[in-house]
């Protein structure tokens, strides 16, 4: 349905910053929740205006349906594109009421329908968002959740191809934005729209895409469903992004690699040759802690540094030589603080890939400072 | 035993707390009385003059300077022309500062952001010397345009002139526009784009968006803005006297002059001629007040910082620069190379034949002139005293207003604002009311510079105000704090620690009076006397008389030092981060 292919794009902000988009190209299935997920400056915003024709990309093509919408020396403007957006600020007109909000695409659309296809079409909007009751209220009278209704319900009343969403729920507090999550993800599986989507938070991304492009630097550094992604992270900066977890960098040796003063068993990439470096990444929950030893593969023995009890689970961090582990364990479990402590990374969870160098910080410096 | 205690503590108690409240409230008192001195009194004057026989209340109360001021066939043509001229400026100053504010905000037009520079030109060319300018150009016999027209279509006179009510309104709604364009470029830049984008994204055109979206989002900044032109317009002296009563146009401030400098000075007329220029300005900067509160309520729905957005016009982006250069050609380029014309010749007339004979003649005469330089010296005298005196009573007041609970710091705050509802004229016509009254008879500055140190005084006090309060708001009450805390006495704090803190705001703001006196001209013409002259009277007065080529030479020395001001006050403010209004 939508096809970004090589898309260029370098502009210097107000601060001279650069930022760009550098060979971005994916694909969104026709009826897919699609979400562009990365750390501000990732050049995600960027690709989503560009698909929007907000921005005019340097070079590269997009098409939505078989229409080539830029690129190969055209351009359509962004109002004759089948779109619609919702921006991060909802961007809802103060000067109009919410009917006058949301009637305003098909107002402005050619030819213009009638003002009883119009006012119907308009109610059936409102209705899906939640919104039915409220149509003659001045804007700025909604609240933030309702503004992000009507901004929801205008992208989508004249019933566009494709729906560009970015970040929408970040403006909201903690206990709206859940809710709106689940409320968004159902309208989307119910209307089966084609959706871009562009956020910086992961639990975001996981919870409503059918597929994620985790962008870095103006490019895609993988892209896959969010189990694929949360599970088998194809670079460090992948794994420490969504998510957290250890990072255990060593050399590849037969069956493993070389960490934590001895061997680490795990799958090993078929491209990685003994000697090369490799880097595993152990997500809190995969390990496992105990007070007493069970003799099992990758089982080390470590000291219990803390262990806060945070009513589902008990967040642990182990220290082994001067490797600190993040361990998810679970909240019967009788451990103290100071202890030693057993251990385990069962090795059907430890997959390592190519070490790209990249390094999660704050843990470690969390301690040394403490110490220091 | 007890009670003796008891007696140690109430006495500890009281002189830990009670003298401070008692000498805050001293100095709100003091400071209250001076400013109501010099804000509300006046103004009290003019009310009670307007009724009263010759000006004076003391000889009697009457109604006559009413019926003399309004009684004639003229009130209406008077009340007429002020509504269209006022109408008309603000509209057309409206018209050009947003379209040029949309131009370089909105679009992708090139070289966009050098036109920012255009908001500094009202400072640089004083409205008295931009009026001249403009007759020079657009004058029915002698202007230079009217005259190439005439020739290039072979007619015996120009099918317009500059006196006549389009031409007032064209001289007077140019001169303001860079105005508009500096409130319309912020009220763009606070404005959400992706509320456009939204509109774009909708399916709307850009002309569509404009209309539908932008335009309506900004119709309080709109509003507001032509309003405040048209109040500016109707403040002013320059256009209705120079060009108005020429043309036998009569507007408020035109008339006011006429009632003072007729045959014989009528001080009541003019003051019932004030009195309805007053309300009038009044009621319009209350509506102003409203609009702008409507405004910001209107433009911070999400309240932050909005990246800068151009909208990609396409080939009309050509179209869009070729009118920004107009319009600089129009605003600058075509008055000042008039006044260098004209400044260059021995007589004037518009023919540019005469280039022949140019040389620096009239600039030697007019430096030569004891009438200049008495002129420049009382200016830059005056304005630098008004500068320092503002900027130290109002680093005071604003300092009470946003520093201190002290009780009473809001009369405080409404006093010195009050002068921005007086036209310059109308304060120039109080305070004769005032100080020529037999009770005044023991402060006689009348005909003294003292006079107009007050007048300046008065008049910019709120311009000081807004710079110093803008300023304190912005620095943290911990840092004086802190010097309370090390053992500093409040004015140690003040001198050691806020001064120093505030003195690039404080630098900035006091060039800017500085700048403003100088170029004063509605207050100034009723007070000065041949002694007390200042250099914009000179221009107005060399103009008066015909002296053009002199009054041409003194205009472009004039431009051309104010740029150089500003200059310095650019740097300053960049250098500090302080923002300068117009």
């Amino acid at each position: 349905m939508l096809v970004v292919d090589q898309l260029h794009k370098t502009f210097t902000t107000d601060r001279g910053g650069v930022r760009a988009v550098r060979g971005v190209s994916f694909t969104v299935e026709e009826g897919r929740f699609y979400t562009l997920l990365g750390p501000s400056g990732c050049g995600k915003t960027t690709t989503l205006r560009s698909i929007a024709g907000l921005e005019r990309p340097e070079s590269g093509t997009i098409s939505i349906g078989d229409k080539v919408v830029s690129g190969n020396g055209s351009f359509v403007p962004p109002h004759q594109r089948d779109i619609g957006m919702v921006f991060q600020s909802y961007a809802i007109w103060p000067h109009m009421s919410v009917f006058q909000n949301a009637a305003f695409p098909l107002e402005s659309a050619k030819p213009r329908p009638s003002k009883a296809e119009i006012k119907r079409a308009v109610e059936e909007a409102l209705t899906l968002v939640g919104l039915e009751g409220l149509e003659s209220r001045p804007a700025p009278q909604l609240s933030g959740g309702q503004q992000q209704r009507l901004a929801l319900a205008r992208a989508l009343v004249r019933r566009p191809r494709l729906l560009l969403l970015d970040e929408p729920l970040s403006n909201l507090d903690a206990k709206l934005r859940e809710r709106m999550r689940i409320e968004l993800r159902e309208l989307q599986r119910k209307l089966r729209i084609t959706t871009v989507y562009v956020t910086h938070d992961q639990a975001e991304a996981l919870f409503l895409s059918h597929s994620i492009a985790v962008m870095h630097d103006g490019a895609i550094v993988q892209e896959g469903g969010p189990r694929e992604i949360y599970r088998e992270p194809a670079s460090g900066f992948a794994a420490d992004f969504v998510g957290s977890g250890t990072f255990l960098a060593g050399e590849v040796t037969s069956g493993g690699i070389t960490a934590l003063g001895g061997m680490v068993r795990c799958t090993l990439p078929t491209d990685l040759k003994p000697g090369e470096k490799a880097l595993l990444v152990l997500r809190p929950e995969n390990v496992v802690v105990r007070g007493a030893p069970e003799h099992r593969p990758n089982e080390f023995t470590g000291k219990l540094e803390i262990a806060a009890f945070l009513g589902d689970h008990l967040d642990c961090i182990v220290s082994i030589g001067d490797v600190l582990v993040r361990a998810r364990a679970h909240p019967s479990i009788s451990l103290r603080r100071g202890q030693d402590v057993f251990v385990e990374f069962p090795v059907e969870h430890c997959v390592a890939m190519r070490d790209d160098g990249w390094r999660p910080r704050a843990l470690q410096r969390t301690f040394e400072e403490d110490e220091a | 035993m007890t009670s003796q205690a008891v007696g140690i503590v109430a006495a500890a108690a009281r002189t830990r707390r009670l003298p401070r409240p008692g000498r805050g409230t001293l100095v709100v008192l003091g400071l209250a009385a001076v400013l109501a001195y010099l804000a509300a009194y006046p103004l009290a004057m003019l009310i009670l003059g307007t009724f009263g026989v010759d000006g004076e209340i003391s000889k009697g109360f009457t109604l006559d300077n009413f019926a003399n001021a309004y009684g004639s066939g003229r009130t209406f043509t008077l009340f007429e022309n002020s509504l269209i001229y006022a109408g008309g400026v603000g509209l057309l100053a409206l018209t050009l500062g947003t379209g040029l504010a949309w131009i370089v905000e909105r679009t992708n037009t090139p070289y966009r952001r050098a036109f920012f520079a255009l908001s500094i030109v009202p400072i640089i060319i004083p409205g008295i010397v931009s009026t001249i300018a403009w007759i020079f150009l657009l004058s029915g016999r002698i202007g230079l345009i009217s005259k190439a027209i005439s020739t290039v279509f072979g007619l015996s006179e120009a099918p317009f002139t500059i006196y006549s009510m389009p031409g007032m309104i064209w001289a007077e709604g140019l001169h303001l526009s860079p105005l508009v364009f500096l409130l319309m470029t912020a009220a763009f830049q606070s404005m959400d784009p992706s509320l456009e984008e939204s509109a774009l994204m909708s399916g709307a055109s850009t002309l569509h968006t404009l209309r539908r979206v932008t335009l309506p989002v900004l119709a309080p900044a709109l509003a507001s803005s032509a309003l405040i032109m048209a109040i500016r317009g109707l403040e002013s002296f320059e256009v209705p006297r120079l060009i108005g009563t020429p043309a036998d146009i009569p507007v408020f401030t035109g008339e006011i002059y006429r009632a003072l400098h007729g045959t014989s000075a009528d001080y009541g007329e003019a003051g019932a001629l004030s009195m309805t220029l007053m309300v009038v300005t009044l009621i319009g900067i209350v509506a102003y007040q409203r609009l702008i509160s409507r405004s910001e309520r209107f433009a911070t729905i999400t309240g932050k910082a909005y990246r800068p957005r151009q909208i990609d016009i396409g080939r009309w982006r050509y179209v869009t620069f070729a009118g920004l250069l107009l319009y600089v050609i129009l605003l600058v380029g075509l008055p000042f190379l008039a006044l260098v014309f004209v400044s260059l010749l021995p007589y004037y007339a518009p023919d540019l034949s005469l280039l022949e004979k140019a040389s620096m003649a009239n600039y030697t005469k007019t430096i030569g002139w004891y009438g200049v330089q008495r002129g420049v010296m009382n200016s830059v005298l005056l304005g630098a005293i008004a500068a320092t005196l503002v900027t130290m009573l109002t680093a005071v007041v604003a300092w009470i207003i946003t520093k201190t609970k002290l009780r009473g710091r809001g009369l405080l705050d409404a006093l010195a604002f009050i002068p921005i509802t007086i036209p310059g004229m109308v304060l120039g016509v109080a305070l004769i009311l005032q100080y020529l009254s037999p009770a005044f008879r023991i402060i006689p500055i009348y005909g003294t510079l003292w006079i107009l140190v007050i007048c300046y005084l008065i008049r910019y006090m709120p311009y000081g105000m807004r710079a110093n309060s803008s300023a304190m708001v912005q620095l943290h009450r911990e840092l004086e704090e802190a010097g309370s805390a090390a053992g500093g006495s409040w004015l140690t704090t003040f001198r050691r620690v806020t001064m120093p803190l505030l003195r690039p705001a404080l630098v900035a703001s006091w060039l800017y009076i500085f700048i403003v006196s100088v170029r004063e001209l509605g207050a100034s013409v009723l007070l000065t006397n041949q002694d007390t002259i200042v250099l914009a009277v000179t221009i107005f007065e060399q103009y008066e008389v015909g002296q053009l080529g002199m009054v041409a030479s003194l205009s472009v020395m004039l431009i051309v030092s104010l740029v150089v001001v500003v200059a310095v006050i650019q740097r300053v403010s960049s250098r500090f981060g302080v923002r300068q209004e117009a």
